[in-house]
Order: structure tokens, then C-alpha cells, then sequence
């Protein structure tokens, strides 16, 4: 039997036996767009040599691509809220309400698990908010989530950016261990990663004990120089926070934590990872081009997308602001002023496109294959190899989402 | 003997394919009757593969009702092997049909008892009612599967130690480590395809005309065992021009004298189509 990509049939939950083959479709595999099926049993991708040696099985379900993109789900390693939701500051009570919606919400933009971030915040915050957060894979009701992130509060008051100034604990890191645990609680394994600035008196030490305890460390919100990133670094940090913003500009004299980029006083055997807003607003195009050259391989897009993110263009009234929202410009109302990102992942994919001029494959993977990277899941995750959990999106020739699968059911279509 | 010379490669490849896919669907194959196909690997027939593909994707040809028999396989190295004989026809030609996987059939050479493995292949041969089209190449010493200079002209199917030659030209696959090279395979014997209905070779390219020569001028011989087929009643050589290059000026043009009569073998079977339905 043969179905269109769009069908309703498959929506519905098989057996871990099903066997689809996704077929007329360009697959994202090895770094490169493969003209071949995909094969889909149950929930993982399957071997199509496995099956036809080793079961002698033909597919219970032929799917037609009509000639689209196959590429993993993408993976949102910093988004703030969407839908009118703001992590941060939702009364805890809507908080898994909140969540539910904006999960819900990413499907149709092709992000299949996301890290849902929380800016530096009152310790109550992350009392009350981490033991509700569930790890879940995701499903026809929202985009998987992997953990939180948490941004701040041990970060720069003078690179704050957004973040409530009352809220940043810039001095209090010097005994980690206490203020650590004072400042987030007993639910770390509730979080995926950290974003702290280097240069904080007892930074390394935070950095090494949040690393042993299974959290990933990214630096950013920083006035640190190059010497603070590399002992960072060393000390188990992977990842820049959304590179080039909140941080020290690039001086030939004195790089401060963009330089990390081409370091070579970091381990040589890890990649270091950076996220990047790539909206073509946060960060200029020719930023983004140097970022992508200098170091492609590390590059994760971020949406860092805010409550005003998919609600379309218009005026929104968020908790006491108005945010007038215009394409992908979001201003506070009357001002030039920006209230964050309003971009989603698939567009941030297609201004790295036109910036780096770097190749389909290679922007894809930057908002698949390296958040999975980075945050260790890419043996399930972010990948189309076998094995792996089903999560893969369909785009069109100008990587627009037609349609988004999670465990190899269909929960978006066009 | 018949004798297709093509200008080229490509053109070659176009030809074979097209006289499969006459032959599948001149044979009407149905669910009781089954088109058996013997097939071989390498770079020869891939250009037929290509070929073969595109036509079953245009719907010219289906393999629903196809049985195939690989010639051969190595011994000893895993199935998923990219230099395996599964790997290359899962790669270059099943996956991208409509054959069943319980009718495409290859030598396990990971069989426990390899030589228990080649008698049940044989036996599986004859139990699908023999094979309908072998479809072969050869090698530059004119071998013909794994049979190798010396084979028995009535071998069957049985593990066969490969010619130092053959492990040399293998060793590229195997990133130049001999360690790696497998040094045995089973294989179909010249006596198996011998028993086929009818057989089409495939040579092309000048590395091949010494060895062609000896297969259709001179005499047959265990030397060059695809020289068995000059006894076989239903034999096609599909040939590029380089491949000629050694045969005597007589016998290419008298080939290419009967090109119009033997193109007339691939026309498309229009009628047989619609005779069908």
C-alpha cells in the first residue's frame, strides 16, 4: 500500500514492527542529501540491507515524499518561550500548561526536542519550576524535551542583556559547591545545560563540578577575555552561549571569548560548540559567515526565540510589555528597542544558507547533528542513521517544513 | 553464438538491459511462474544495473515474478561488507526495485558448512525450475564467475581458492591490506551456467579483448573458461567496440553485418504489453 506524506493513517501509533519505507525523498545521511528510501520499523530508523537479508521482509506502508527533503528533526538548544509563553517568568502553576503549548507550537516548525531556557531568576524560580519538568521524548503533542537550560544567573551584570539586573549573581561563586546548589536546588538532572561567564571568581570550579554532574557548561553573558573562555574550556565547558551576543567584541588586541574559535590552548580531541542566532537580526550576516568558516563543525543554531515568538505580526500584549512584532523584527511598542528573537529554527537554517553560503546539508546539520552533539544524544538523536529514534522533518527546496515526524508517526503536516 | 557490438560502454549497458527486460516480460512471469535470472557483480554489469533501474522506475519492467541467483560471494567476510556481494547488489540494484527478498538469492559465505551451503544453492537452482537468462562477465584472464584459469568446465557450485592475481587486483577494495583480502569465495561452476537456457556475457573495455579473443576465435579450454560457452546452444556476447580490439577484422564485421537483425531483439514489446491486459 502506498500513502502520501500528508495522510492521516499515519498518525496512528503500529507496533515496533511496522515497517514503512519513506520513498521518492532526498535523505540526509553521511553528510550528504541521498537519493533512497528511508525505512522507518516502529519508532527507529531501520537498516533497509538488514531487512532485506536478515528478515526478507518487504515494507508494510510505502510512503511517498514527492521528491522533498528527508532531514533529521531539528533540536533547539535555547528558546525562551513561544505562543505568548515565557519560561522565566510563568506563574509556576501554568508552567507545564505553558510548556505543553509551546512544544506543541514547535511541530510545525520542524523542532522535534528543545531545551526549554530559563534566564537568570530568582532561586525560587528553579525550586518551584525544575521538579515539574519532565524529560519526555516527543509525541503528537509537543516537540521532546531534553532538559532545561539555564541562563544565568552567574553571569555579567554588564552583559546582561535582557536579563532582570536584581536577578544576576555575578560575586557569590567563589564556594560553587554551596551556590550552586543554593541557586538551583537538588534537580540538576532536570537540566541539560548551564550558561555561566568564565571570568566569575570560582567559575572553573562551577564549570567542573557541573560538568561531573552530567550538566553540559556553555559560557557566555561575559565580559571575560580569551584567558577566562580557555581555562573554561579546559575545565570541561563545550559551547559558547549565542556567539558574538553578550559578550566582548572582537579586538585584534584583545578577542576575548570569540577567539575560542581557533584556540589552540583547548582540548584538540572535543569539539568545541557555539550557538548562533542566526536571524539575520542578532547577528550579521557576515558574522555568521565568519563563524561558519572559521569553525563549521561547532556551529548550533539557536532560535532563542521569546513569548512572542509564533504569534504572527501584529501588537502582542506580553505580562507588562507590548511588543510589536514584524516579521521577524520584534520591538518593544513606540521604540527601536528589540525584545529578542521572534526567528524560528527552519528560517535561521535558510539565512545561514544565504550568509555562510554553506551548503543545504551543512545548515541542516548545524540545527540537527550538532545540538545532538553537543548535549551527547546524538547516538539517538539528530541523526538519520540506524538505529536512531524516527524524529525527521520534510522540507522543500527552500527548507520550509511540509511536514514533521516523531518516532516515525506523523504530528505536523502542512 | 550471437555477438552485439556497441560503440560504447553506455551503450552496452543499454542493450543488456533492454534484452532483459525483453526476456522478462516476453517469459509473461505470474505468481506460478516465475522468471529465473542469474545475475553477476562487478564493474561490468553496473552499467545494466543503472539501466535496468531506470526502466523499472519508468514502469517498463517489473521484478515482482523474478527469481535471481548471484554467481558468487566471498567467504569470510561479513555480510554488510561494502565490498560484499550482498552489499553491491542491495546497493546497486534490489534496493531500488520491486523483488521480493525471499526470491534474490546469494551464496552465504558465512555458512557454517560451506560446501553443505553450495549443494543446497544448486539444489535451489534446480527446484526454481533452472535458470530462464545467466547473465555474466568476465575476467581479463577470461574467467567467468570465481572459476578461475584450470576450472573444471563442468564445475558446480562449490568454494573455490581466488588466483593471486585476483587477490592483488582486490586488494584496493580493502584500503591495500592483503590481510584483508579475502582469499576464497563460492561460486556458481561453468558446468551450473552451462545449464542455464540461455546465457548473455557482457564484455567491455580493452583490458578485456586478449581475454575475448580466446573466448570466441580460438578453442575452448579450461584456460579461459568462458571459452565453454562456444558449446553452449544459447549464447549472446554483448561487447564495446574496445573489447574487439583483438578479434580479427572477419568475424567483427560479419557481427556487425547481423546487427539489424539482432537489434530487433531489444525493440520494445509493445504488443506483448498490451497482449497482457
Amino acid at each position: 500500500m502506498s500513502v502520501s506524506f500528508s495522510d492521516k493513517s499515519l498518525e496512528k501509533e503500529h507496533g515496533s514492527s511496522h515497517l514503512v519505507q519513506f520513498r521518492n525523498c532526498r535523505v540526509l545521511r553521511g553528510h550528504a542529501l541521498r537519493t533512497e528510501d528511508m525505512w522507518v520499523r516502529g519508532s527507529v530508523v531501520a537498516n533497509p540491507e538488514q531487512v532485506f537479508y536478515g528478515e526478507r521482509r518487504v515494507a508494510d506502508l510505502h510512503v511517498d515524499c514527492q521528491g522533498l527533503i528527508l532531514a533529521p528533526g531539528f533540536i533547539d538548544i535555547q528558546i525562551n518561550g513561544g505562543f505568548g509563553i515565557d519560561f522565566s517568568s510563568i506563574k509556576a502553576e501554568d508552567f507545564q500548561a505553558g510548556l505543553d503549548k509551546v512544544a506543541h507550537g514547535l511541530l510545525q516548525f520542524g523542532v522535534t526536542s528543545f531545551c526549554p531556557t530559563i534566564i537568570s531568576s530568582q532561586s525560587s524560580v528553579y525550586h518551584k519550576i525544575l521538579p515539574m519538568l519532565k524529560k519526555t521524548n516527543g509525541s503528537a503533542n509537543g516537540a521532546g524535551i531534553i532538559g532545561a537550560h539555564l541562563e544565568g544567573p552567574f553571569i555579567s551584570v554588564d552583559k546582561r542583556g535582557a536579563h532582570p539586573q536584581q536577578n544576576i549573581i555575578s560575586n557569590d561563586l567563589s564556594d560553587p559547591v554551596t551556590a550552586i546548589e543554593k541557586m538551583y536546588g537538588p534537580h540538576l538532572d532536570k537540566v541539560s545545560l548551564v550558561t555561566l561567564a568564565p571570568e566569575l571568581p570560582g567559575a572553573v570550579e562551577a564549570v567542573r563540578l557541573l560538568v561531573e554532574k552530567g550538566v553540559k557548561v556553555s559560557i557566555g553573558h561575559s565580559s571575560g577575555s580569551l584567558l577566562d573562555g580557555e581555562k573554561a574550556v579546559n575545565a570541561g565547558a563545550s559551547c559558547i552561549t549565542h556567539l558574538f551576543n553578550a559578550m566582548e567584541s572582537y579586538h585584534h588586541r584583545d578577542p576575548g571569548l570569540i577567539g575560542l574559535l581557533t584556540s589552540k590552548y583547548i582540548p584538540s580531541d572535543r569539539t568545541l560548540f557555539y550557538g548562533l542566532i542566526s536571524d539575520g537580526i542578532h547577528t550579521h550576516d557576515s558574522a555568521l559567515r565568519i563563524a561558519h568558516r572559521t569553525h563549521p563543525d561547532g556551529l548550533v543554531i539557536v532560535s532563542d526565540a521569546v513569548a512572542a515568538f509564533g504569534m504572527g505580526d501584529g501588537v502582542h500584549k506580553l505580562g507588562d510589555q507590548t511588543i510589536h512584532v514584524h516579521g521577524l523584527k520584534a520591538t518593544i511598542a513606540g521604540t527601536d528597542t528589540t525584545a529578542g528573537s521572534v526567528a524560528s529554527v527552519p528560517m535561521c537554517v535558510q539565512r545561514l544558507i544565504k550568509a555562510a553560503r554553506c551548503s543545504v546539508v551543512d545548515a541542516i546539520e548545524c540545527a540537527s547533528l550538532h545540538p545532538a552533539q553537543f548535549l551527547d544524544i546524538a547516538e539517538r538523536k539528530g541523526t538519520l542513521e540506524f538505529d536512531t529514534d524516527a524524529d525527521f522533518v520534510l522540507l522543500n527546496d527552500a527548507l520550509e517544513v511540509q511536514a514533521t515526524f516523531i518516532a516515525g508517526r506523523l504530528v505536523w503536516a502542512k | 553464438m550471437k555477438l552485439i557490438i556497441q560503440d560504447d560502454y553506455d551503450k552496452a549497458s543499454d542493450f543488456a538491459a533492454r534484452y532483459v527486460l525483453r526476456k522478462i516480460i516476453d517469459f509473461k512471469p505470474n505468481a506460478d511462474r516465475y522468471f529465473t535470472l542469474g545475475l553477476p557483480t562487478g564493474s561490468t554489469p553496473l552499467g545494466m544495473y543503472k539501466k535496468l533501474i531506470e526502466l523499472h522506475k519508468a514502469g517498463k519492467v517489473s521484478f515482482r515474478y523474478v527469481k535471481t541467483f548471484n554467481m558468487d560471494e566471498y567467504v569470510g567476510i561479513p555480510r554488510d561488507h561494502p565490498e560484499s556481494y550482498h552489499s553491491f547488489m542491495f546497493n546497486n540494484f534490489f534496493r531500488h526495485i520491486d523483488i521480493d527478498p525471499n526470491n534474490a538469492n546469494i551464496l552465504d559465505g558465512n555458512a557454517s558448512d560451506l560446501e553443505k551451503e553450495c549443494e543446497d544453492y544448486e539444489k535451489k537452482i534446480a527446484a526454481a525450475g533452472g535458470i530462464r537468462l545467466f547473465v555474466g562477465g568476465i575476467g581479463p584472464d577470461g574467467h567467468i564467475a570465481f572459476n578461475e584459469p584450470g576450472s573444471s568446465l563442468v564445475s558446480r557450485t562449490r568454494i573455490k581458492t581466488l588466483a593471486k592475481d585476483t587477490i592483488i587486483a582486490n586488494a584496493r577494495f580493502f584500503g591495500n591490506d592483503m590481510s584483508l583480502v579475502p582469499t576464497s569465495a563460492l561460486t556458481v561452476g561453468v558446468g551450473t551456467v552451462m545449464d542455464s537456457y540461455e546465457v548473455m556475457i557482457i564484455i567491455t573495455g580493452a583490458q578485456k579483448a586478449l581475454a575475448f579473443y580466446k573466448a570466441i576465435e580460438e578453442g575452448v579450454s579450461h584456460m579461459w573458461t568462458v571459452s565453454a560457452f562456444q558449446m553452449h546452444p544459447r549464447t549472446l556476447f554483448v561487447a564495446d567496440e574496445d573489447a574487439t580490439l583483438e578479434l580479427k577484422v572477419k568475424t567483427v564485421k560479419y557481427f556487425k553485418s547481423l546487427m539489424h537483425v539482432h537489434l530487433k531483439m531489444i525493440d520494445e514489446p509493445e504488443a506483448a504489453a498490451q497482449g497482457d491486459k
